[in-house]
């Protein structure tokens, strides 16, 4: 009895602890959106029948390996190869079948609302929002924003080499192919952020790419989506208005744009809001300004490969003041 | 008494008597025959003639063998190196990966090193590895004396070292490729290096003559078989030779036409990839995965097959649901051709193509599991003995089922949206790979290790070996299927240390080390000398097929005598058979010419029909192996002149190989094998190996010709622009002159072999020379059509895929120039007469291929385009 509820006890323990291990901001075992949900759900199942099929076959190699005391007649073993090998997998997989791509045509149905178009760059995400109806779209870059509760239509494209656009959270993901457009659909059901990481090998930097997806409420959503549609506002401190200067001087402008001045680059990612995003440098590094100014002295240490020169002529005092412009771009 | 009834081919209109052709005397040997002794002193004389013949060259001549125990033994010790080293690169990448944000590589060398392994792994370790097993085995299985070409084997073997080392070498220079062992562009165009075309070139190389080892296989099967042996007798491992030659046959060449492809489009920039000048990236994802998951099966099926060979010994009782087994590992091989697009459900195929790739893909559980229980009903009804090979085969049930498993969940597109490129992918096909193949290969690496070295393995450290294997094995990889879930993607050189990764990818690179432990302890027991060791028994685990009937101590000769088969365990089955081979009752049992000979029977019921005298020890295989390997290496650093004067080296030293020592006119024209059987010993046409090498060759060659022609519909149907509205098109006259010329080249050396058949040898040398210079006009035509017309091919898809057909077409004219006028220098220096005309009937067979090639491109550069 006690030994019973011991093994209880392990049993409940042992289970809280792998459900605990299957969380994570980028695990798809903890769904924070309906496809994503049902893909969980789809694999829990299978988990289930798998290891059952699992058992079942070791368990009988196991026995007629090790255990069994005599050899058993021929009709079983005819009815083991005709059983096992056809008429059970066969049951299996059409059910399988018919229940896993049933759920397909909802994974990819057309969203609505504002589209949201990614383009893969090494080792960055290029993002456009185009709301319904509008002729030009609001550029940022290395995070995506969704509205929960609606499906919101995503078009997917890549600007030199294939990427995959993956937030586990949310749901599966779809390469990034240069020359073609894809298209997908995502429909967050609860807010919060949820990282994500392209998933197809595009070069060095290839582990260095990520970016973290908002789900906001709706409202909140449109008024977020209103807000980084404006241009930058002015630098308000001094230091700040130093680093603009800086900015514009060092050359920034030829790469990045930042709406309202006249930098207007389209090489590098638009940094109007940049102060905005959770994440710097896709993804890798949090939003501080040691952080900042780490990646403008020598972004190559921190992501290899990329294409940013370094800038580590700067003097401590015009890198503290560009810094602080750009901390300032909420 | 029965006597042979082989009718003569009456469509073949000959000069020469057809009893020079045909076997004569008494066929299948009766009871009385076989039970007659032998008399001693004869036998002593024959073994001690068959012995000279077959002796290894001594000294530094060793290294010139071409007989199978040799070459296949090489061949399995390099691949098996390959894999050590393969695997010393997984181990430094989990170094790598055991903690976050770790710098022990960096981003640059991991990437060549994960590029690295799955490349050498896959070209280097697990299809040569089967087909150098194969090598070592078949004949063994089949009771034949070696191989039907060995200098064929031998050339491939020195082709896989050179190549090999090549690609590996990379490597140690920092220039290995880095763009992944699928080499997707656009990310491998804009490589800098010259990584890509290592691996583009160097594993091109190891492809051909993989292809070359599995055209051998598949000859070996069909045309080598003792006589009796009917298809439905062959061992099982036989059956999975031809159907994994054949999907070998099948699945590499449309690689090779996309390598071409792809190293065009990066030594002469034609755009076949680039989506600006009307090209597409996608072209080689289908390309590459229509070659890459047959040859998941190509590794997998060879490793069943070793099973099929375990498992009744280990039951004591023959197979159980054979028909079933073929029959299944057969529509495995058809199946795995269906299911490429499984690789590519991300890439936004189409909702159909989705759901029909994720049918065939669940579809492929059937026969797996078809196989899997005819196994387990042999071993229900046998009774079971737990010999080592057997724990490992249990080892790799336990571990391939689980790969399975999760290879059913990632078939189903949805599912594999979430975990596709992820970790959970790298653990599913670890799993399916050591289940499927490690595991089943050490296995019968202990089973026939006796039957390799005539010496034992130990028992104690293979069980060491396994329990390290087994566990470290999983300890390293279940892990990885909830990292994966967790959204690790594969192929990253690092990752945070906040999402919960960190513990997953400790455990991983401690598991990792102990499997290494485990392979370690293997290579030592399987390395180590054993010189003290006494010799094994013979049949050791008492097993029924022929292999068991091997010599100890070793003989090169193969067998004593090519046995009558008539039972699928002669051992068990035919209960006099051991002792009369060893005395020479059966066919074959001397070699009183001095010459290497094996014995030819028909396809499928296994009459003897020739016999065969097979090549000796040479260096002219090295030779070719380094020239050849000189044409593919030297384009890699842009040096086209040096790999032409290689390769036309190459050409002579293959040349001379085929001049001096294939098809030679032999002494008699019968000899007598024994038993009141004659066989002839020089035939040609579909009789002898060499056409059967020629066609089965062939079929492969117009595979890739095929994978260039669907190329050219891919770009139809995927790209709008294609072809572009304003682009010229080949110019048509000289197009049907093409057709015409090549037509009329093709007749003139069909009716060169029918008049020399005939006897008429000076009008076949007239039809030979006609088609030397009808193959050149057409040549001369098609190169115009395209040229004369303008077409560039740097500046748009459409031009290039055209030029590519034709660059085709006129390398093949060359080689049937270089054929023409191998079988014109045979006419003058009395090689080929109205007798003796093998090379003829091979050539014109080539014939046959290269006027279809011809055809199907003149209609492709001059009618397709205008009717898109």
């Amino acid at each position: 009895m006690i030994a019973r509820r011991a093994f209880g006890v392990i049993g409940l323990g042992a289970l809280t602890l792998s459900l605990a291990a299957c969380d994570g901001p980028q695990s798809a075992l903890s769904p924070g959106g309906r496809d994503a949900d049902v893909l969980a759900s789809l694999f829990w199942i299978m988990l289930i029948g798998a290891v059952a099929i699992w058992l079942l076959i070791n368990g009988l190699f196991f026995f007629l390996t090790r255990i069994r005391p005599r050899a058993m007649p021929r009709r079983a073993a005819e009815a083991l190869i005709i059983g096992g090998g056809i008429v059970f997998p066969t049951i299996v997989v059409a059910g399988l079948l018919t229940y896993g791509l049933s759920i397909m045509p909802d994974q990819r149905a057309v969203g609505k609302g504002t589209r949201i178009e990614v383009v893969g760059e090494q080792w960055w995400w290029r993002v456009h929002y185009w709301p319904e109806g509008a002729d030009e779209p609001i550029v940022a870059a290395n995070e995506i924003r969704l509205p929960a509760g609606t499906r919101s239509e995503i078009t997917l494209k890549a600007a030199r080499v294939i990427h995959s656009f993956w937030i586990p959270g949310l749901g599966g993901k779809t390469d990034m192919i240069p020359g073609r457009v894809n298209r997908m659909s995502l429909e967050p059901t609860e807010t919060g952020t949820y990282r994500g990481q392209c998933a197809e090998f595009c070069g060095d930097s290839h582990a260095l790419m990520a970016l973290n997806a908002v789900v906001l409420r709706p409202e909140s959503f449109d008024a977020w989506l209103g807000r980084i549609a404006r241009p930058a506002g002015p630098p308000e401190t001094e230091l700040a208005r130093k680093g603009a200067a800086v900015f514009l001087s060092e050359g920034c402008g030829a790469c990045h744009a930042i709406r309202g001045t006249a930098a207007a680059g389209r090489l590098g990612p638009d940094l109007t809001h940049l102060a905005s995003r959770t994440s710097l440098a896709a993804g890798i590094l949090d939003m501080t300004p040691e952080a900042l100014a780490a990646w403008i002295t020598d972004p190559d240490a921190i992501k290899p490969g990329a294409r940013m020169p370094g800038y580590d002529h700067l003097a401590q005092a015009e890198m503290t003041a560009l810094v602080a412009y750009l901390e300032g771009l909420e | 008494m029965t006597t042979t009834d082989f009718t003569p081919d009456p469509a073949r209109i000959s000069a020469v008597p057809d009893q020079d052709r045909w076997p004569e005397g008494i066929y299948p040997p009766t009871e009385e025959m076989l039970a007659e002794p032998v008399d001693p002193e004869l036998c002593k004389a024959q073994e001690a003639r068959l012995r000279e013949v077959w002796a290894d060259p001594k000294g530094w001549r060793y290294w010139s063998a071409v007989n199978n125990s040799e070459v296949g033994k090489w061949y399995c010790l390099m691949a098996f190196g390959y894999m050590l080293a393969a695997g010393v690169l997984a181990l430094l990448m989990r170094v790598q990966l055991a903690v976050p944000d770790n710098d022990f590589l960096s981003a640059d060398r991991f990437n060549q090193f994960f590029t690295m392994h799955g490349s050498a792994m896959m070209f280097l370790f697990a299809v040569p590895m089967f087909e150098a097993i194969s090598i070592l085995i078949l004949p063994a299985f089949l009771g034949a004396r070696d191989m039907p070409f060995p200098r064929l084997s031998a050339y491939g073997f020195w082709c896989f070292v050179i190549g090999g080392v090549f690609v590996f070498g990379s490597i140690f220079f920092d220039s290995a490729p880095k763009s992944g062992w699928f080499m997707y562009p656009p990310l491998s165009m804009l490589d800098g290096g010259i990584g890509a075309d290592i691996w583009l070139l160097g594993l091109s190389f190891i492809e051909v003559a993989s292809i070359a080892a599995a055209v051998e296989l598949i000859v070996g099967v069909i045309k080598c078989r003792p006589p009796g042996m009917r298809i439905n007798l062959m061992p099982l491992y036989a059956w999975y030779v031809l159907v994994v030659g054949g999907m070998i046959l099948f699945a590499f060449p449309p690689l090779i036409a996309g390598d071409l492809l792809f190293e065009m489009q990066r030594s002469f920039d034609w755009p076949f990839f680039d989506p600006a000048r009307g090209g597409d990236p996608m072209l080689w994802q289908h390309l590459f995965w229509i070659f890459g998951h047959p040859e998941v099966y190509i590794i997998f099926l060879p490793s069943i097959a070793i099973a099929a060979m375990v498992v009744p010994t280990a039951a004591q009782i023959p197979i159980w649901g054979y028909s079933w087994i073929v029959l299944s590992a057969v529509g495995t091989g058809f199946l795995s051709f269906g299911l490429w697009a499984h690789h590519m459900f991300a890439t936004g195929l189409p909702a159909m193509s989705l759901g029909f790739f994720s049918a065939a893909s669940e579809a492929v559980v059937i026969p797996t599991g078809v196989q899997l229980f005819a196994f387990m009903a042999t071993l229900m009804v046998g009774r079971v003995t737990m010999l080592l090979p057997m724990l490992w085969i249990a080892g790799g049930v336990a571990i391939f089922t689980a790969g399975g498993l999760t290879g059913v969940m990632v078939a189903l597109a949805p599912f594999d949206w979430q975990v596709h490129d992820s970790y959970f992918i790298v653990a599913h096909l670890h799993y399916t790979i050591f289940g499927g193949m490690i595991f089943p290969v050490v296995a019968g690496i202990y089973y026939f290790y006796p039957f390799f070295t005539k010496k034992k393995m130990s028992e104690k450290l293979g069980r060491i070996s396994f329990w390290l294997t087994f566990t470290g094995f999983n300890i390293c990889f279940f892990p990885m299927h909830l990292t994966g879930l967790k959204g690790m993607p594969r192929r990253v050189f690092t990752y945070p240390g906040d999402i919960g990764w960190d513990w997953l990818n400790a455990i991983s690179t401690f598991g990792a080390f102990v499997t290494a432990a485990g392979i370690l302890v293997f290579a030592w027991d399987l390395l180590r000398p054993k010189g003290k060791q006494p010799l094994t028994e013979r049949n050791p685990w008492n097993a029924g097929t022929l292999e068991w009937s091997h010599d100890v101590p070793e003989e090169f000769w193969g067998v004593r005598s090519v046995p009558h088969i008539t039972s699928r365990y002669p051992l068990w089955q035919q209960p006099k058979l051991l002792e009369r081979m060893d005395a020479g009752r059966y066919y074959l049992a001397d070699a009183e010419f001095g010459h290497r000979e094996t014995l030819i029977t028909t396809a499928i019921d296994a009459r003897p029909q020739h016999i065969a005298r097979v090549t000796g020890p040479a260096w002219c295989t090295i030779w070719a192996a380094i020239f050849t390997g000189g044409a593919f290496i030297f384009p890699t650093f842009h040096l086209y002149a040096p790999a032409l004067i290689s390769g036309a080296l190459a050409l002579a030293c293959i040349i001379w190989w085929l001049w001096t020592s294939t098809a030679q006119h032999p002494e008699v024209v019968k000899k007598d094998v024994g038993l009141g059987l004659k066989l002839p010993i020089y035939v040609s046409g579909s009789a002898a190996p060499g056409w059967w090498g020629m066609f089965i060759t062939m079929l492969g060659d117009m595979t890739a010709f095929a994978s260039l022609v669907f190329g050219v519909f891919f770009y139809w149907t995927a790209r709008p622009d294609f072809p572009p509205a304003a682009a010229a098109h080949a110019t048509l006259p000289w197009v049907y002159a093409a057709v015409i010329c090549y037509t009329l080249a093709w007749a003139a050396t069909w009716a060169a072999r029918n008049v020399n058949c005939a006897g008429n040898a000076a009008r076949a040398f007239q039809g030979l020379v006609a088609a030397v210079v009808l193959t050149i006009a057409g040549a001369g035509s098609l190169f115009w059509a395209l040229w004369g017309a303008g077409m560039d091919p740097t500046e748009h898809v459409y031009p290039a895929i055209m030029w590519v057909l034709v660059v085709w077409v006129l390398a093949h004219s060359l080689a049937g120039l270089v054929m023409l006028g191998f079988c014109i220098a045979g006419s003058i220096f009395g090689r080929l007469t109205p007798r003796y005309d093998a090379d003829l009937w091979n050539v014109t067979l080539f014939w046959h291929f290269l006027a279809l090639t011809a055809f199907v491109t003149c209609t492709m550069v001059g009618a397709v385009p205008r009717l898109m």
